[in-house]
């Protein structure tokens, strides 16, 4: 497998340097080495570190006191929240992006609110982080614009007891790029449906209903639990934006792992920390490989 | 379409775009608000450059993300023209490598990354710009995308063996054959790089260095309508590379 069936596969162009065929196979695979040894580096010791850092104590002893810890009670309900906000959050904006995707195919491809909208949901889906948290503080937060208005007009406390900090504020945020992201991601599939084939279900006399429950949605069914597993993972490993909003408290995973990391409250057991990523890893990975298969089913018929 | 359908769609599309617009109109509002007397004031946006803490954070991330789309298109680039070049079968591989940080999160990285950064510290002294190391995998996944699609768009084959033919060495074809041919992938892959950069928030603050987001958050207490101001100029320059991009995106679809 070393040397010769790679020779054997070199294209013709080779012959001049014909003398150094020897090296001709190893030789190329060289100039990838920069490349990988940074990858390694940077992301697969780091990687490897959690998940054997997941089983050492603080001596660096072989325990599975830190992974026993994730199924206590604190743990547990924390895995719920992530679970609720993720999932909420990425069948809600899955539904409201088909929704909006699907009104804006139904605009002819060069129109300019088709553009606008394609434009608009890429840059949005990018927006999580620190200034979308403050994006909604700025609105529905104590001093937020929207809630001055309302306690204005009709006394009405949208701030209520701080809603905006737990796992529902943190649902309504997220939507803000899980909606767009569902867009940009389900828009090709819905592009991939041919009018050949609604033209084919009328004229065998299906009605419109029919041909939506017997043609589009068994087609789109696969991109569409793929989006929105995509969506699941994207909301479950996201960060930033929830940290910004929430500073005390650590109501989801990733914020359990921040306390693990900075501060106090797990004090001498900073390697559950490394636990939670690697709970973090599986769960991502499973969601993920779920998505690649649905993919692979979708793209069957829509490409 | 009948005007009832045509209207509840128009209704459905105003609710989005009020969801979508309220929150960036209300960081606006609040970025030029006089807390005391209620007017108008461009206090809050001035002390973007004016305050010590928030112009150095300024800094930090525009250096940053400087230094991440150089050090991205480096090591990045040369590997992916030497990829389709010479050793093809690496092809799924480097794919799978640059695509992995998208199931690896950031944060899972931060948590293991300490062993690591010791060796960067020891070697590099603890400076902000040390970040760049790992913003590079971070900006990964999108930057590949990016140069992936314009090396598709050409014929890399052809340009190196006609520059090979004329006795340029590997270097040559790579750095000022090929490369220049593929600008607008360049340009993309930078541009997504610095909007990523700028609003990096997972690993500068688990790190505890002070870039732009980190610093917008400390802020967010004592000085509201700074960090406002911040966030919400942040925003709109990441939306402007982005648009950029889509741009040179449809430029090169319709050049195809």
């Amino acid at each position: 497998m070393a040397t010769q069936p790679i020779t054997l596969a070199e294209p013709v162009e080779d012959t001049p340097r014909q003398a150094r065929r020897g090296y001709a196979g190893a030789l190329p695979v060289l100039g990838l080495l920069p490349f990988l040894a940074y990858i390694v580096v940077f992301m697969v010791i780091p990687t490897i570190n959690v998940a054997v850092g997941a089983f050492r104590d603080n001596d660096g002893a072989f325990t599975s006191d830190n992974v026993s810890g994730l199924f206590d009670a604190t743990m547990l309900h924390t895995l719920w929240n992530s679970v609720v906000v993720s999932g909420v959050s990425a069948v809600l904006g899955g539904v409201l992006g088909v929704v909006l995707a699907s009104i804006i195919v139904a605009a002819p491809a060069t129109s300019l609110l088709r553009r606008m909208v394609m434009a608009i949901a890429s840059v949005f889906a990018q927006f999580g982080g620190v200034n979308l948290a403050f994006a909604f503080i700025a609105t529905v937060g104590a001093q937020g614009v929207l809630t001055v208005w309302l306690r204005g007009h009709g006394g009405f406390d949208l701030y209520g007891n701080g809603w905006l900090y737990g796992v529902w504020g943190l649902v309504l945020v997220y939507l803000y790029f899980q909606i767009p992201l569902m867009v940009v991601v389900f828009i090709p599939a819905l592009e991939g449906l041919k009018p050949q084939w609604r033209e084919a279900a009328v004229s065998l006399g299906a009605s419109r209903r029919q041909y939506l429950t017997g043609v589009a949605v068994p087609l789109l069914r696969p991109a569409f639990l793929g989006s929105v597993l995509l969506l699941f993972a994207n909301a479950f490993a996201a960060y930033a934006t929830a940290a910004a909003l929430v500073s005390q408290g650590q109501i989801i995973l990733p914020l359990m792992i921040r306390a693990g990391l900075t501060s106090e409250v797990l004090l001498g057991r900073q390697h559950l920390a490394y636990a939670i990523a690697l709970e973090m890893i599986v769960v991502v990975a499973i969601v993920m490989t779920a998505y690649a298969l649905l993919l692979r089913r979708a793209a069957r018929w829509l490409r | 379409m009948t005007w009832v359908g045509r209207s509840v769609r128009g209704l459905v599309l105003l609710a989005f775009a009020v969801f979508f617009l309220v929150p960036l109109w209300a960081l606006l509002d609040l970025s030029t608000k006089q807390v005391v007397t209620g007017g108008r004031t461009g206090a809050h946006w001035k002390a973007l450059v004016e305050n010590e803490q928030m112009r150095s954070a300024i800094i930090t991330s525009l250096e940053l993300a400087v230094l991440t789309v150089v050090l991205m298109l480096v090591l990045l680039l040369p590997t992916m023209i030497w990829v389709r070049l010479r050793v093809p079968r690496a092809n799924r591989l480097v794919e799978f490598l640059c695509l992995l940080p998208l199931t690896v999160p950031p944060l899972v990285i931060v948590v293991g990354i300490n062993g690591v950064y010791s060796w960067v510290n020891y070697f590099l002294g603890g400076s902000p710009l040390t970040l760049t190391f790992v913003y590079v995998v971070l900006v990964l996944p999108f930057a590949y995308r990016a140069l992936d699609a314009s090396l598709s768009a050409i014929d890399v084959t052809t340009l190196a063996e006609a520059a090979r033919s004329l006795g340029a060495g590997w270097f040559t074809v790579i750095a000022r054959v090929v490369a220049p041919n593929m600008l607008s992938g360049v340009l993309s892959a930078a541009f997504i790089g610095v909007a990523l950069v700028l609003g990096e928030y997972t690993f500068s603050s688990l790190m505890h260095f002070d870039t732009l987001p980190v610093t917008i958050v400390l802020l967010g207490k004592s000085d509201t309508g700074a960090s406002m101001a911040a966030a919400l100029a942040t925003m709109l320059l990441t939306a402007l590379l982005l648009v950029a991009l889509s741009l040179l995106d449809r430029r090169r679809s319709e050049r195809n």
